[in-house]
């Protein structure tokens, strides 16, 4: 295949990719390394940092709207980074020594609970009141809603970052934003609200995976002709999603999505188990 | 937008912020398309090769050598700059935020950010060599 027929195909994989993946929450980061990998035959290296660079992409567009809109909370999102960007660093250095066999198989998981846990239920469960160290940090906070201002309280900030960490280190080796670990932190551990944690989780991606992605470019993983359809593709898609997003058929996307997301971890683990990367 | 308590210092900051991020997406997103214009009708028939990893050139994977093959037009080095420009959005929203908490001398809240922002300088500067 030449470069230009390359270009083209990519770039209209990563834009389906990051316009699904905006219109139904779940990030198209997580499908251009399958994308690249089972679909184009290219080195899970190469797949995994031009993957990360496109995420820093869609996240930092849409953290854009959300910071300006008051629903990001910027102090939980910097203390949250303190645990995402040191896992990240460790993720990073994991990757150099790992076998892409055994990162093919943990991505499978991940993309396999990412699916299950796309079909949940999410339970908003609020606090009623702020851990001390909480309240000492200044996170309890208010967000926007359509009925005037809301307060919430914050609990388990210490549990929140251990899981950050984990989500860092997910983030690096798989070169996706790691957003459902990240929210389930703050939804779960620490009592934040949905829009809360949703926007959050978007503003720390970004910074999370620039930790790794410094790593993967002096390494060598980043290439100009892979990154160029990746990143502008997935990005344009986002920004249409967006633009559509009031208007599209929420509920049939997601199920579409997920549906393809399982079919790609299950290849991801069997040619992972059979050692074929 | 904001809630009646919130510092009229931190709703401008939240603006600046916001308009940061979104600057630095764009002009990042425009070096790549015109590097990537170059490059595709320089090479644009030559064959692809991913299936095997072989590492980019030296003068792809630094700070220095990216910036030296931009300003000497090499095509590929342009759209790398982009790659740089959206690596570097998220750290001057890092440094823009380590402002903000001095000037409202938070402290544990400065420290914090000081260390996300030695992590990532790290991982740009010495990450593949450390």
């Amino acid at each position: 295949m030449t470069i230009l027929a390359f270009t083209l195909l990519v770039g209209c994989g990563a834009f389906l990719a990051g316009l699904l993946g905006s219109l139904t929450g779940l990030g198209g980061g997580i499908v251009i390394v399958p994308l690249l990998t089972l679909g184009f035959g290219v080195d899970l290296r190469y797949a995994v940092g031009t993957s990360l660079v496109s995420v820093i992409a869609t996240s930092s567009g849409a953290a854009a709207a959300y910071v300006r809109e008051g629903y990001s909370n910027v102090r939980i999102g910097m203390l949250l980074e303190v645990g995402t960007v040191t896992g990240a660093l460790l993720g990073a250095y994991a990757s150099g020594v790992l076998s892409p066999n055994v990162i093919a198989v943990v991505f499978g998981l991940v993309l396999l609970f990412t699916a299950f846990q796309s079909l949940q239920q999410r339970t908003e469960r609020l606090a009623a009141a702020s851990s001390p160290l909480a309240r000492r940090l200044r996170l309890p906070s208010w967000y926007p809603t359509p009925a005037g201002h809301r307060h919430y309280e914050v609990r388990n900030v210490g549990l929140g970052a251990a899981l950050m960490f984990v989500a860092g280190a997910l983030s690096a080796l798989l070169g996706i934003g790691s957003g459902v670990v990240k929210v389930l932190a703050m939804d779960r551990a620490m009592h934040l609200p949905f829009k809360v944690s949703t926007t959050t989780s978007n503003f720390m991606i970004g910074v999370t995976a620039a930790a790794s992605a410094g790593v993967y470019l002096s390494r060598g993983w980043i290439d100009p002709v892979l990154a160029l359809p990746v990143v502008l593709g997935v990005l344009a898609g986002a920004l249409v999603g967006a633009r559509i997003l009031s208007r599209a058929p929420v509920r049939p996307l997601r199920v579409l999505f997920t549906s393809v997301a399982v079919v790609l971890a299950a290849e991801m683990l069997w040619k992972g188990v059979r050692g074929a990367f | 937008m904001h809630a009646p308590d919130e510092d009229p210092d931190d709703v401008r900051m939240h603006h600046l912020l916001g308009n940061l991020l979104r600057w630095g997406v764009l002009l990042s997103a425009a070096v790549t398309l015109a590097g990537g214009v170059f490059l595709l009708a320089a090479r644009g028939g030559s064959p692809v090769a991913y299936g095997a990893f072989r590492g980019e050139p030296g003068a792809l994977t630094s700070v220095a050598g990216i910036v030296r093959g931009a300003l000497a037009l090499r095509s590929d080095a342009v759209v790398q700059l982009g790659v740089i420009l959206l690596l570097a959005t998220p750290i001057a929203r890092v440094v823009f935020s380590l402002v903000a908490f001095l000037r409202q001398r938070d402290l544990p809240f400065v420290l914090m950010t000081l260390f996300v922002l030695a992590v990532l300088v790290f991982s740009l500067a010495f990450g593949g060599r450390a």
